[in-house]
């Protein structure tokens, strides 16, 4: 297992603050109205996503997920103009502004999509898994969900076949403590997830989401197992959403001084605050990469949305079904 | 031209498909080594292997979902659910993945599934045995809803369905699979929309789909030979999209129409057939359209009543009687 180098450190730095500040100004936008429908907001979370695809071959491997999937598109390679497009609804996005937030797409970096039926994603990436076996190439799917889609029936049902099939899948539970608006402890008779893997007699961990240099570990260990033909893996990532749910969410349910606590445990201060101990950055270095961020976003994200064309309504129907497919009339002629 | 039955015309063009393609795979419960409830895979588990034909645990929305998913990487599973009745619980797979996911990913994503699935009602299974759902799948933009009512198109629709880029959902009839019909030695691909003239006449419509094409033709028969009536018999395969042009055709000949469905009337291929006659060819009816349908209850067990409950043969001739004021 290797580990993270101080270039690697600061390269997640940066990716992980960009990926706070896309979020942060997606809120924004969306209070000015320039993003409509709902929205699913990323920060607390960074760490998760950016230490397991760290570990992975982001464009190689597949990755699918559930509606809070723009932090996870961008790791793939999904260009944040594109993401941001499509949270603008334009025909530049992502989704060429049909799918929104929720279902951001990038096929060619192997983002198999957000898809915004809870616990809908867990069939979908066995079902990929499958496809690489057959095919025999040597990438992998790794399913991206929350806590609460584990209460779904397809969950059990995934993880058997998963399982059953011996089939190359990683399923990422970032654990965020809240299903919407109902704590886990409330909704859920076994707290820890990994646990309930066990019926499944499939390997499991379960580690702090909020540690990059611990996600990175846990999930090179995962992979490696998936990777080399051992079957499925569930990594547990115990972490902490700062926002609601969705922007529709008042966020009441939750005290604040658990949400305080939780700041205290910032996975971007957490490794900003080791490189700058290790001597490897400084405070002002990080305040002008912020700088640089926040300018990166406009210049690039926000622009490029806010220019981009509409959908014409003439092409409504267009993508409900395959164009001059020739078996619908009879097969070649 | 062979005569196959209908489940024999769906092997072989499983086996065709599979021997040409090794993407091409077939899940669903029982369909390996039991060789299927249907025997619409027999033999090939020894033929194909474990890794193609699978045999699924009991999880329908599971494995449906994991067929679509084998989908996004090129693979063609084609995926059978054993009774229509079960695929309510894959609903949620088949209606929010399969069929959304090429729109809702602006066209990069497509799911090239076929679900197979028998539905109508047999002899005495009960209410939760007995479903007839094509009404449920017609109304999902994105998925084609096709209803083989011979051996010829029960092969030529699966070859088809497994080669086309959308998802194609079939729908079966349990009381079909030992039907006996002419089969094409070639390689044949059924069309996936339009329609069939079954029977041509020039008195009135008979419009059925599936086994109700049969009890049209029944009632056809009984027509002409004794009461004079030429019946049309259109043969509406392709439930979704429907044959609007073929609807309106016929329409414009026989100037009358009657809508033949297992199915209860209430949001069912009737409505929706009656509902294109008025929006393409009103002015040429000459009289009001009518339905013969299931009657709007869980269907019974005993068999009086399950009898009751669906139409048949002589339901559509008194129908068409009272239409022509001779009843």
């Amino acid at each position: 297992m290797s580990q993270l180098t101080t270039a690697d450190k600061k390269r997640l730095l940066r990716n992980m603050l960009y990926a706070r500040r896309f979020e942060e100004r997606c809120y924004e936008a969306y209070v000015e109205r320039k993003i409509g429908g709902f929205l699913h907001l990323y920060p607390g979370q960074e760490a998760c996503a950016h230490g397991v695809i760290e570990a992975a071959r982001p464009g190689h491997d597949y990755v699918i997920t559930g509606y809070r999937d723009h932090v996870h598109a961008i790791l793939c390679g999904a260009p944040p103009k594109e993401v941001m497009a499509e949270l603008f609804g334009k025909e530049t996005g992502s989704s060429k502004g049909r799918g929104g937030s929720m279902h951001i797409f990038d096929v060619a970096h192997r983002f198999m999509g957000g898809y915004a039926l809870v616990g809908g994603p867990f069939p979908l990436a066995v079902g990929i898994a499958k496809g690489i076996k057959l095919k025999g190439g040597d990438e992998i799917s790794m399913c991206f969900l929350g806590d609460a889609a584990n209460n779904q029936g397809s969950f059990h049902e995934s993880l058997n076949m998963a399982k059953v099939w011996e089939l190359p899948v990683l399923f990422v539970c970032e654990n965020n403590l809240y299903g919407i608006g109902t704590r886990i402890d409330r909704s859920t008779a076994v707290l820890d997830q990994y646990k309930r893997v066990c019926g499944y007699d499939m390997p499991s961990n379960q580690v702090d989401g909020q540690d990059i240099d611990i996600v990175y570990a846990a999930a090179q260990e995962a992979i490696e197992h998936v990777r080399s033909g051992k079957g499925p893996y569930f990594l547990e990532l115990m972490t902490y959403r700062y926002r609601g749910h969705s922007m529709s969410d008042s966020n009441a349910y939750r005290a604040k001084e658990e949400e305080q606590e939780w700041n205290k445990r910032d996975p971007i201060y957490i490794l900003r605050d080791r490189l700058i101990a290790a001597g490897e950055l400084t405070a002002d270095e990080y305040s002008d990469l912020d700088k640089d961020i926040l300018q990166e976003i406009e210049t690039d994200a926000i622009k490029y949305s806010e220019e981009s064309p509409e959908p014409k309504i003439e092409d409504l129907e267009k993508y409900v079904l395959a164009e001059n497919d020739p078996y619908v009339h009879g097969g070649p002629k | 031209m062979a005569e196959l039955m209908y489940w024999e015309a769906i092997r072989r063009a499983h086996d065709e498909e599979m021997a040409r393609d090794p993407l091409v795979i077939a899940m669903g419960e029982d369909i390996g080594v039991a060789g299927g409830t249907y025997k619409a895979t027999q033999g090939l588990y020894d033929k194909y292997g474990p890794e193609r034909i699978i045999d699924t645990p009991i999880s329908e929305n599971g494995y449906t979902g994991v067929g679509i998913g084998a989908s996004f990487l090129g693979v063609r599973p084609v995926i059978e659910i054993m009774s229509v009745n079960f695929a309510w619980l894959a609903l949620d797979q088949i209606a929010n993945s399969a069929a959304k996911v090429r729109y809702m990913s602006g066209g990069q994503l497509t799911a090239p599934v076929v679900v197979r699935t028998p539905g109508g009602t047999a002899h005495q299974l009960g209410a939760q045995h007995s479903a007839r759902m094509e009404k449920v799948f017609m109304g999902i933009a994105g998925l084609r809803v096709v209803t083989p009512s011979t051996p010829k198109q029960a092969y030529g629709l699966l070859k088809a369905g497994i080669r086309c880029n959308d998802p194609v959902l079939i729908n079966e009839h349990e009381l079909m699979y030992n039907m006996k019909g002419d089969v094409p030695d070639a390689e044949y691909f059924h069309p996936l929309e339009g329609s069939d003239i079954a029977r041509p006449g020039k008195d009135v419509t008979l419009f059925g789909y599936n086994i109700s094409v049969h009890w049209c033709l029944q009632a056809a028969e009984i027509l002409a030979s004794q009461h004079g009536i030429s019946a049309e018999v259109i043969d509406l395969y392709s439930l979704s999209p429907l044959d609007r042009a073929g609807i309106a055709d016929s329409i414009s000949k026989t100037h009358r129409a009657i809508v033949v469905e297992e199915a209860e009337a209430i949001v069912g291929v009737g409505s929706e057939v009656m509902a294109i006659i008025n929006e393409t060819c009103f002015y040429e009816l000459d009289t009001a359209p009518v339905r013969v349908s299931a009657a709007h209850v869980p269907i019974p067990f005993n068999h009086t009543l399950e009898k009751a409950a669906i139409p048949n043969a002589n339901d559509v001739v008194k129908a068409v009687l009272v239409m022509f004021g001779k009843a």
